[in-house]
């Protein structure tokens, strides 16, 4: 049974560790600020679950378990309310995203 | 195996770092400032337990809530000043 749960930990743990690197890179080589975002907030839910769930299972049933959940449950509340503020800002200042072969900039005037 | 995600996060904290760096608008930086926050929750996360230092993860819960606050209050303060600027289009329903 430990080794199980080592074993799910560790695909946990290493899928986590794939989906932040991934993110990383997609945020500093997408073209523009809205594919960017999208790289990001999926680094901030999908890699933050799979890291945090992993260290949980490693941990068992003890408090650090408890504020891991704690944790987890922030950061799943904050991170899209930050991503939607930071894209609506984005779009209220005049950054429009671009469709197709629009040019940037051409539609906001 | 936590070695793997702790250098996993190290890399993609100095990769927010470059995009912070040279990001074209103001919101790409704080985009990567975002990213960065929470790579430092996960990166405390995860030494706290490298180290079998436990008491680590009550700086990553605080740090997860400081980074949110930070984040929206940076974000309040340029909306007012571009609504102050004279937008270029106000939506009418907005106005805070």
């Amino acid at each position: 049974m430990t080794t199980v749960i080592d074993i799910l930990s560790w695909v946990f743990l290493t899928g986590g560790g794939l989906f932040v690197f991934i993110g990383g890179l997609g945020a500093l080589r997408m073209p523009n600020l809205y594919t960017r975002m999208h790289a990001a907030s999926l680094t901030d839910t999908m890699g933050a679950v799979l890291v945090l769930v992993g260290i949980m299972l490693q941990a068992g049933l003890t408090l650090a378990t408890i504020k891991l959940a704690a944790i987890l449950l922030f950061l799943l509340l904050t991170s899209p309310t930050a991503s939607n503020a930071l894209a609506s800002a984005a779009i209220l200042s005049g950054l429009q995203p671009q469709e197709g072969t629009v040019r940037p900039g051409g539609a906001s005037e | 195996m936590y070695y793997a995600v702790t250098i996993a996060t190290l890399i993609t904290m100095g990769l927010a770092l470059v995009r912070a760096l040279l990001g074209p608008s103001i919101y790409d930086r704080l985009l990567a400032a975002n990213m960065f926050g929470t790579k430092t929750v996960l990166f405390l996360s995860v030494v706290a337990f490298l180290y079998g230092r436990p008491d680590f993860l009550d700086l990553a819960l605080v740090y997860a809530l400081i980074n949110f606050i930070g984040v929206i209050a940076v974000l309040e303060f340029i909306r007012e000043r571009v609504d102050n600027n004279g937008a270029k289009k106000n939506t009418g329903e907005q106005n805070s």
